[in-house]
């Protein structure tokens, strides 16, 4: 009988829980648990790889890094979870990263049809196409009938066929599930060209046999636009996120540096002459900005003390002096004649 | 005292439902299957009600949208313009395609080299022990990135293809050779064709029935190829050849025209025959240990050859306990063809990724492939065990 008492409990336990659980925002459940967990690439040289000691370094890692040194004070309190191209939306929808840093570009249907947002573009990118010299190919319209190696289920593989059926070109597509086996079946001769974003064409360029012998053709077939994405439904977080971003950005154009902001800090204190209004507010020295995102006032002197403005992160791991050798192109600031803009900090 | 066997005899006292065994054991299965339900509903729901907060809604819809994207080889005409589930139905062929000629292969070699590693030759049993050692022991993600990489390097750039009298090119972009056209009455050589096999198979029966009542062997084997290739060639001899060729050319970056055997199908068909036949050799040898080695000597002592024997005496007994264990290995070939999209095969699974990532419903996506798989493992295991039941020895 004792067992029938413990089973009708179980049972009444059962379905109690099936209510649907309250939902605790983002932003809570991050400072509960102490840490970000922060969706990543599993290796795209430039943007999230470990590097030979086995620390992540690159674009997104440093977007990571800042939102934890915003919201949680420290920018090392991250875990880095590598996610291959079919894994990142699941992970993010389920709750197991809470933000995904994965070079993602952000299109209509991913907006609309995944429960996911995107608010802010870490890098404008375009894919390209990258063939080996001797073809003598200039020009991507010239690749008709040509077999391309592309790695499977990203916006790639549709752009490709979109540019193929736009300019009749009839090119084969080769798929690999995995872009280092792509790049080697390129390298081997298996396809005439290999198609990615142009900054992960620069990337995969310095892993072939001999990088000289490849050039990257012109054409920009389509806009990537690629940026961080978050849970639909929780609009803190996802103002949080694109602060983030944005703050990196204000940082850039205001001269502060990782290295300079104290003295930036102190020139600017509250009541000096001449004090730059915008930098008092974006550091926390008047009017407590962060507040209203459930920050603290120092969110953003936190998160450029320690991992820098916009310029430095890019030039550190995309730069000219980076293996990648990127120009700002299109990331660099408005008035710099580039895309990336940020709303005033007020 | 009231007798525990009860419902055994019809005049027993009733006894309480609770004191009842049999009324007990029901209870106790009713609940478990209550809670079972109980658990997978809240499963379900809350798959639901999360994918809801989201705005994400189930249904297959998304299935007639245009892909908008093309895939290397595919058994039935895909282009750009194919929906996502004639994509599906394109990777499930290929799925279909790769196991069965895995299958076929694994277990042809699978046999040979079960017995080669019951040989008394030295060489071939220590050959044999070798193979198998070494291929089981690997994974097979390993085993099939090492092939197709020997593939790609071994063979030549595509602009320096090997001829082969100008029919056939091998390059690393995969063997071209030339393709068939058929012509007017091509259909008349199928039939003949048909005609063929089914008086060759007439002709083994008869042979048979003959061999039993009179004990005269007919060389039914040759006689019956003769014929399937014969008849065949001889209709279209008589009707001039209604057949015409398209030759394979390089023309701008590819060869144009004829049929492609593309590397990544060969390295999918050798990897996987190869590391399957590893295991289905252990299966094999261990079914032929099984039979008693007094049916060897008495076979001997009636006067049969050791290939005889093992053809006629030992295998068939042996069947028994090879069928078993083949089901499993079966299942594993079509379980890892899963593995080859790593190199670039498109499968089931490889489009269903691209699928999953496009159309962002995980849910739907994976569940059409745990269907499919679960209803082909389902298939080869109704038939393998059909087939078991058919060669089991009836005990007398």
């Amino acid at each position: 009988m004792k067992h029938v008492k413990t089973l009708v409990a179980g049972i009444a336990l059962v379905a109690g829980m099936s209510t649907a659980a309250h939902a605790a925002s983002t932003l809570e459940s991050v400072k509960a648990a102490g840490k970000l967990k922060c969706g990543v690439n599993t290796g795209l040289a430039g943007f999230a790889a470990p590097n030979d000691q086995g620390v992540w370094t690159g674009l997104d890692v440093d977007l990571c890094k800042a939102i934890a040194a915003a919201v949680l004070g420290d920018s090392s309190k991250v875990e880095y979870k590598p996610t291959n191209a079919e894994q990142r939306f699941p992970a993010l929808q389920s709750g197991e990263v809470d933000v995904l840093a994965r070079n993602t570009t952000w299109t209509l249907s991913r907006d609309s049809q995944l429960g996911l947002d995107f608010r802010a573009v870490n890098y404008y990118d375009g894919q390209g196409f990258m063939v080996r010299k001797d073809l003598g190919v200039s020009s991507a319209k010239e690749l008709k009938g040509a077999t391309v190696c592309v790695q499977e289920g990203t916006t790639t593989e549709k752009n490709l066929g979109d540019f193929d059926k736009q300019n009749n070109l009839g090119t084969q597509p080769v798929k690999f599930k995995e872009s280092e086996q792509a790049r080697s079946a390129y390298d081997e001769g298996r396809c005439d060209s290999y198609t990615t974003d142009a900054s992960g064409l620069a990337a995969e360029r310095t892993g072939l046999k001999n990088p000289g012998d490849h050039i990257i053709l012109p054409e920009i077939i389509s806009k990537e636009p690629l940026g961080p994405a978050v849970r639909a439904g929780d609009s803190q977080w996802a103002d949080i996120i694109s602060w983030v971003h944005y703050a990196m950005l204000v940082a850039e154009e205001k001269g502060i540096t990782a290295a300079n902001i104290d003295d930036v800090k102190a020139k600017n204190a509250e009541g000096t002459d001449g004090a730059d209004a915008e930098i008092q507010r974006l550091l926390g020295i008047t009017d407590k900005m962060g507040e209203g995102m459930g920050l603290s006032s120092d969110w953003a002197y936190n998160l450029i003390k320690q991992v820098g403005n916009y310029g430095e992160s890019f030039e550190r791991n995309v730069g000219k002096n980076t293996p990648l050798g990127l120009d700002r192109g299109l990331n660099a600031l408005w008035t710099q004649g580039g895309l990336q803009y940020a709303p005033p900090v007020r | 005292m009231a007798d525990i066997s009860a419902g055994r005899t019809s005049h027993q006292p009733s006894v309480a439902w609770w004191r009842d065994e049999r009324k007990r054991g029901l209870i106790w299965q009713i609940v478990v299957v209550a809670i079972l339900g109980l658990c997978l509903w809240y499963v379900i729901q809350n798959m639901i009600d999360n994918l809801r907060t989201l705005g994400v809604t189930l249904g297959l819809d998304f299935l007639n949208a245009p892909a908008g994207f093309a895939i290397s080889f595919s058994l039935i005409p895909t282009d750009l313009n194919s929906s996502i589930g004639r994509l599906i139905v394109a990777g499930m062929l290929n799925t279909l395609l790769a196991s069965a000629i895995c299958i076929v292969f694994a277990t042809i070699i699978g046999l040979i080299v079960g017995i080669c590693r019951l040989s008394r030759n030295y060489l071939i049993s220590r050959l044999a022990t070798a193979y198998v050692e070494a291929l089981r022991n690997v994974p097979l993600l390993v085993q099939l990135l090492l092939w197709y990489v020997a593939i790609l390097q071994l063979f030549p750039n595509v602009r320096q293809a090997i001829s082969v009298l100008d029919l056939m090119f091998l390059s690393n972009r995969g063997v071209n050779i030339p393709r068939p056209i058929p012509e007017d009455h091509f259909g008349i050589v199928m039939i003949a064709l048909l005609v063929a096999i089914a008086v060759a198979i007439g002709i083994a029966h008869w042979a048979r029935r003959r061999q039993v009542a009179t004990g005269q062997q007919f060389p039914s084997g040759w006689v019956g190829w003769g014929i399937i290739i014969g008849l065949p060639l001889i209709a279209s001899l008589v009707l001039g050849t209604p057949v015409t060729w398209e030759v394979p050319e390089l023309k701008g970056f590819n060869f144009q025209g004829g049929m492609v055997l593309q590397p990544e199908l060969t390295a999918v068909i050798i990897g996987i025959s190869a590391y399957t036949a590893s295991f289905i050799a252990e299966i094999v040898r261990g079914g032929i240990l099984a039979v008693s080695h007094g049916q060897t000597e008495a076979a001997y002592a009636l006067g049969f050859r050791p290939g005889t024997t093992l053809r006629l005496v030992i295998i068939p007994q042996s069947l028994r306990i090879i069928v078993p264990p083949m089901t499993s290995q079966y299942l594993n070939v079509v379980k890892n063809t899963t593995l080859v999209s790593a190199i670039a095969y498109p499968d089931l699974y490889s489009i269903i990724g691209t699928s999953l990532n496009q159309t962002g419903r995980p849910v739907e996506n994976i569940a059409i492939m745990m269907a499919f798989f679960l209803v082909i493992s389902i298939l080869i295991s109704l038939f393998m065990n059909w087939y078991n039941k058919r060669i089991a020895l009836i005990e007398r």
